[in-house]
């Protein structure tokens, strides 16, 4: 066994640890305990498990790679999954704490005086979480498998295990104290290798501070950054490309559908008072930043060290590159993994890392139109065009192409440590964290789901008399009924995990977000105009995905290519979500004006909700 | 409480808010995209200002203005003598 190993082992053992300590110690013994904890956590612990719920594989593993590759254009994500917190603390979360209930549909149930509603509420809510949770799992499976070097399944195993044992056992009360211990493992891998990194780059330990510092060479790293990627033919880094259009759009769809993620809502149902609802978004948001400020320099300092690694001097000078047989360990590695891919394309035994302006496609292309039997006239004169163009540009340090054929973004956090050569305890923290991460948002999850089960539909419609014993176990079975089926999607993970993420932030944004905010907002609105509103909005948002990715994402059955040419306004599917909760507004308020107004006991339930006074603990009746 | 009063709570609490969303809009929308050329041009360190407001700055704001509002919303509660 390696010392990596070792030190990996020693790790995630030491966090298991804790977690299953933690989960025997906060064990639920009654459906309060299990769905909203008992209703006393602290403004800070939520806050803290709240960061831990939400910050999931996607934004340890995934959002720094998305920042290194796509530098300005990818502020969307860091603008939009902080900002949904400002419209969550202050369009829902306290006054969905005063209502005091156990789950967002039963909000919505009793606001809109109507099962159907309910009923639309618990769909969307299982959409949303399920396609979460696949993604959770399958990060869980990765992490574990590249670190601990058993298969992705092992390792997956592994993960439905633990997450069994303290969820189940413990309902919210027990992933309330785990998060907060997972929050701390996450934090601590994320900044640990970022100030190491940062203070070797810049003098200056704090990420979110080196990054705007200046090099040894009295460069600032950004200008720098900007310099080495353009002269490689990439596009600038802090500079605008895409579309300022679509960039509003998906940041804004990434904000309300933040504010409209149930298993975010369902933390602040936790705490004792509805100040402490407000004040624990703050405090959320102040944990989540941590995280969030520091990938902006993660992103881009890995970029630099990935370009320095392979761009060791001046671009076309004859020793410019490095050469295939020098290339360091982690490269190595991660071409094991397919991760990483290269081919020494022009033969000179060094790796050429540039934009070479669509060349390595059209040449793919070309190859798949011969063994395929397509128009191989086309795609060689398309071929015949680009390397007309690159030739003028490249050819003359005899490039024949890009030479990393590909790196996938998500290795960009794995990977950091070892490029950046810190020890091999650092690169352990980060594989612990990395789990937590995952981890900790599957249980916050499963746990959504399963009250929206247990509660929803079974203690509401079709079993109304079940004692709160039964109630209690029947979530613990759904709970592990959703283990089971999140662990075996895992194991087979449908082609368009990635694609149904667009679709579940779609959906929040498009249907629980405004069913809710005009539940608090407008005393006006009546069970015709939210079940049309929420209809309309979940039509338009689901029509719209498909139309560019396919019908229930079957490929070839798509209407139109996803470009910007095609997209409605030049709005991708991922950002969409915002028009749907704007069809979900105005059908609303048209449907309302014209069906009769609300009874008078849900108009006095409406002006109750909007006053702090008189907040009991959280019940389910 | 008196009906009058309730509003007025309401009203307050709502004017509150449509303050905060307004910087919350600016900061990100504003400043973040709509605006991002012309303040890249100018330098704040190392971070062309646009740049940063999209990458920093906006959620530097978001954490103030979440504070700020949970403070001044317990002042406009205890006022209006609806706190718990």
């Amino acid at each position: 066994m390696s010392e990596l190993q070792i030190w990996t082992y020693i790790a995630v053992g030491l966090s298991f640890a804790l977690y299953f300590g933690i989960a025997f110690w906060a064990r639920a013994g009654s459906t309060s305990e299990f769905y909203v904890a008992g209703g006393g956590i602290g403004p800070i612990q939520n806050g803290m498990a709240t960061a831990a719920d939400w910050m999931s594989a996607a934004s340890f593993i995934s959002m720094a790679g998305l920042l290194a590759f796509g530098g300005y254009d990818n502020s969307a994500y860091l603008m939009g999954w902080t900002g949904g917190y400002v419209l969550m603390a202050m369009l829902l979360a306290p006054y969905l704490r005063k209502f005091g209930k156990f789950t967002v549909p039963e909000f919505i149930g009793d606001r809109y005086y109507s099962q159907t509603a309910r009923v639309v509420g618990v769909i969307c809510l299982i959409i949303i979480s399920v396609t979460y949770v696949i993604g959770q799992m399958r990060g869980v499976g990765v992490t574990f498998s590249r670190f601990l070097e058993v298969s992705v399944d092992v390792g997956l195993y592994f993960g439905m295990g633990i997450v069994f044992v303290y969820a189940v056992l413990g309902g919210m009360k027990g992933i309330t104290y785990t998060q907060i211990a997972q929050y701390v493992v996450l934090i601590m891998a994320y900044t640990v290798p970022a100030a190491f990194i940062s203070f070797n780059l810049t003098g200056n330990p704090i990420p979110q501070l080196g990054l705007g510092s200046e090099m040894a060479d009295g460069v600032y790293l950004l200008d720098k950054l900007d310099q080495v990627v353009t002269d490689l033919g990439f596009k600038a880094y802090t500079i605008q490309q895409g579309s300022t259009i679509n960039l509003f759009m998906l940041t804004m769809t990434l904000m309300i559908g933040t504010a409209g993620l149930p298993h975010v809502i369902i933390r602040f149902f936790t705490v004792a008072k509805v100040s402490d609802a407000r004040i624990s978004a703050g405090w959320a948001l102040i944990f989540i930043a941590a995280l969030y400020t520091t990938a902006p320099a993660v992103g881009a300092m890995a970029r630099l060290n990935l370009m320095n690694t392979v761009q060791t001097g001046e671009v076309g000078s004859p020793d410019g590159n490095l050469a295939f047989a020098d290339r360091p360990d982690w490269m190595k590695t991660w071409e094991k993994t397919k991760l990483l891919e290269m081919a020494d394309k022009n033969g000179d035994g060094k790796i050429q890392y540039y934009n070479d302006g669509g060349l390595s496609d059209a040449t793919a292309a070309l190859a798949k139109a011969q063994k395929d039997g397509g128009d191989v006239a086309a795609a060689q004169k398309k071929l015949d065009e680009v390397k007309a163009k690159h030739d003028e540009k490249w050819g003359k340090f005899g490039w024949n192409g890009n030479e990393i054929t590909k790196v996938d973004r998500d290795i960009m956090v794995l990977a950091n440590p070892e490029i950046a050569k810190l020890p091999n305890w650092v690169i352990a923290l980060v594989a612990a964290g990395a789990i937590a991460a995952a981890l900790s948002t599957a249980a916050g999850l499963l746990l959504a789901i399963s009250s929206a089960i247990s509660h929803d539909l079974i203690k509401s419609i079709i079993k109304p008399d079940i004692s709160e014993k039964n109630e209690l176990l029947a979530s613990r079975i759904a709970m592990a009924f959703a283990i089971v089926i999140a662990g075996w999607m895992g194991l087979n993970p449908p082609g368009f995990a990635a694609e149904v993420v667009a679709l579940a932030f779609g959906l929040a944004a498009a249907t629980i977000f405004p069913v809710l905010m005009m539940g608090i907002f407008s005393k006006r609105m009546n069970t015709q105009g939210a079940v049309a509103g929420m209809i309309a909005g979940l039509l338009v948002t689901v029509i719209y995905i498909f139309w560019f990715k396919g019908w229930f994402f079957i490929k070839g059955t798509e209407m139109a290519a996803s470009k910007p040419e095609n997209w409605l306004f030049g709005i991708s599917p991922e950002a969409f979500g915002t028009v749907g909760a704007m069809v979900n507004f105005a059908v609303a308020f048209a449907v309302s004006r014209v069906t009769p107004p609300p009874p008078e006991h849900i108009q006095h339930l409406v002006e109750d909700v909007r006053i702090p006074r008189g907040a009991g603990a959280a019940t389910g009746h | 409480m008196l009906d009058k009063s309730a509003q007025a709570y309401w009203a307050a609490n709502v004017r509150l808010l449509s303050m905060c969303l307004v910087i919350w809009f600016i900061v990100s929308f504003g400043f973040g995209i709509l605006l991002v050329e012309p303040l890249n041009a100018i330098q704040l360190g190392g971070y062309k200002l646009g740049f940063w407001f999209a990458q920093q700055g906006s959620i530097y704001v978001f954490v103030v203005l979440i504070f700020f509002y949970a403070w001044r919303m317990g002042q406009i509660d205890r006022h209006f003598d609806v706190h718990e």
